[in-house]
């Protein structure tokens, strides 16, 4: 009989810890394709970022190591410095990322390091209980936001795939999102893409993905899923940001 | 082996590369500069790599994150910046990952100043991040020194898969002495039994300091424990030079030793019987050798640049088993001499 689908093999058989509707589980099956696709598991590290991310640990069967919140891309750094002939790759989130972790993210990719960043971008602090990020939404109430995000106050939602596509280092960045069958199939092309970038020696591979988080939104998996393209989309606009092919002239 | 006549800064980057260290990861700061400055051309050269961080958070994680597959690795810094490596090192502890970390102290609190202290020993010796953990410390007092406790650095960074430190100062950053020039025997392969290298022919490894299970966390920290009770068990050193009927014993390390060594010979050579004590690691202290001397009744006068770090580790060897007395030069300041001996003979004249 024919597979016609199953559990990549950079994945370990257990069962997710991760909340209903959640969509770290989408995003890290799609890794581990593009682990399985590139043939690159057994040369693979993975950098573990501070948040709900921290946990890939337990579920790709890979080499991981853990980093400090928001310094992944600079634990990453070290690893494919020393490590040449390394696949190394870090999944962060939103204040992992475009908060506590700027410099790293920003500086890693300005160097153009040969490794692999996803970004899962769901607007708020997951681990921690549901506090404003750095892309929290305009209005949006989070447990340190009661009144919703005031942009006068607090600043406006960073777009981070936009910042890092205007640094020469990066190879490829896109933002893509999790909520309908179209757009995964869009994300998993992207994150190959993001993949083939550092392997290719066109610099770091970068790709936002607008995720959900229903616990924190406090809404159940379907109304989260409708969020993602109603509110967000609208705002943190998909698609792909920077594209360097092998031999591009600098 | 060979002569040469270099800074202690360069001693520490050569040191470096004769221990087998292929990359390093830093940010200018004086008065280390020296270190990356040097390692920038010496290491590509050597086949490996030299990355200048954006920032000291960054460097340390590097540094992370060359460690973490078992490579030798090294940042260096000076007071600023190593605070800011301070939760580097406190994740490298927690997940046990080797790599050496200098700081060339330089004055503070704050900004302070760029002459020598040694403000940052309670710094390096409590752990300086957050945790419960250790770091192994060694206080070099000469050029030579930097270059063989560097490489000291490195092996027992590896044999205890912890972070370990070089303490030094501007003054013996800055300073020229002859030194020879040795290349120890390396052999990392023991490092291939913990280290990522990607999941071949093996079960994947996780390297990391999380433990939410209950119990699980306690047991890390007791096993951590060991370890560091381990390291105090064999890893302390200390030189000693207490002449027969000694009145005082001097207690300093790093650029303080120098300068009350030669205040000490000068009380010897008028006939004074004065004894040097110079713990060469910080961490682990040189308690039980310091309570031996105590033993015999001896008093000690610990001579520090700063208001009073190591002294209250003396205090706490010595137990009330004799005198313990302190002389300290604040950062921004450096003694003479001539002012330690002042300090010497104030103490023997106390006891006549």
């Amino acid at each position: 009989m024919k597979t016609v689908f199953k559990r990549p093999d950079s994945l370990v058989d257990v069962n997710s810890h991760y909340c209903p509707g959640c969509h770290h589980g989408t995003v890290q099956r799609m890794v581990a394709e593009a682990i399985d696709h590139f043939g690159i598991r057994e040369r693979t590290i993975g950098a573990a970022s501070v948040g709900c991310s921290v946990f890939m640990y337990d579920y790709f069967d890979v080499d991981v190591v853990e980093s400090p919140h928001g310094r992944a891309p600079a634990v990453a750094t070290g690893i494919v410095r020393a490590n040449p002939d390394k696949f190394a790759f870090v999944i962060q989130g939103d204040g992992d990322l475009a908060a506590i972790g700027t410099a790293e993210i920003i500086h890693a990719a300005n160097r153009g390091e040969k490794f692999t960043v996803i970004f899962v971008n769901n607007t708020v602090y997951g681990m921690t209980g549901g506090q404003m990020a750095p892309t929290t939404m305009p209005g949006q109430r989070t447990t340190t936001s009661p009144a919703g995000r005031d942009v006068l106050h607090d600043g406006y939602p960073i777009k981070m795939t936009e910042i890092l596509a205007n640094l020469e280092g990066v190879g490829f960045a896109a933002r893509v999102a999790v909520d309908t069958p179209a757009h995964l199939t869009k994300a998993k092309k992207a994150i190959f893409e993001a993949f083939a970038a550092p392997l290719n020696g066109e610099g770091l591979g970068f790709v936002e993905v607008l995720a959900s988080c229903p616990t924190n939104w406090g809404m159940d998996a379907l109304a989260a899923n409708r969020r993602i393209g109603e509110e967000m989309i609208p705002y943190f606009p998909l698609g792909t940001y920077k594209e360097r092919k092998s031999g591009d002239a600098d | 082996m060979s002569k040469s006549f270099i800074k202690g800064n360069v001693a520490i980057a050569k040191a470096a590369i004769a221990a087998g260290c292929k990359y390093y990861f830093g940010y200018p700061i004086t008065p280390q500069s020296d270190i990356p400055e040097y390692l920038s051309g010496a290491l590509p050269a050597a086949g490996g790599d030299f990355v200048q961080a954006e920032s000291e958070v960054a460097a340390i994680n590097m540094l992370l994150g060359a460690g973490a597959t078992g490579k030798r690795a090294m940042t260096s810094s000076s007071s600023p910046g190593v605070s800011l490596k301070q939760e580097g090192i406190s994740y490298m502890a927690g997940s046990e990952i080797p790599g050496v970390i200098v700081n060339i102290q330089r004055s503070g609190p704050g900004l302070g100043g760029i002459s020598p202290s040694q403000g940052d020993y309670f710094q390096s010796t409590r752990g300086g991040g957050h945790g419960d953990y250790r770091t192994p410390v060694l206080a070099p007092a000469t050029v030579q020194e930097m270059y063989d406790l560097t490489i000291l650095a490195f092996e027992l960074a590896d044999k205890y898969r912890n972070p370990v430190l070089v303490l030094a100062d501007a003054m013996l950053g800055m300073m020229m002495e002859p030194i020879e020039e040795w290349t120890p025997e390396v052999d990392t392969s023991a490092n291939g039994q913990w280290a990522l290298t990607g999941a071949k022919g093996r079960e994947r490894r996780r390297i990391k300091s999380l433990y939410l299970a209950e119990g699980e966390l306690a047991d890390h920290n007791w096993r951590l424990a060991e370890k560091y009770k381990r390291i105090s068990q064999n890893e302390v050193r200390i030189q000693t030079d207490i002449p027969e009927d000694c009145q005082l014993g001097v207690v300093a390390f790093g650029s303080a030793a120098r300068i009350a060594k030669s205040a000490v010979d000068r009380a010897n050579e008028e006939g004074h019987r004065v004894g040097m004590i110079r713990p060469i690691t910080l961490w682990p202290f040189p308690t039980e050798e310091i309570i031996k001397i105590a033993e015999s009744g001896l008093d000690f006068l610990t001579v520090e640049l700063n208001t009073g770090q190591m002294v209250e580790d003396v205090r706490l060897a010595v137990n009330g088993r004799s005198k313990v007395e302190f002389a300290g030069y604040p950062p921004g300041y450096i003694p003479s001499p001539d002012e330690v001996y002042e300090e010497i003979m104030k103490r023997l004249k106390d006891k006549e």
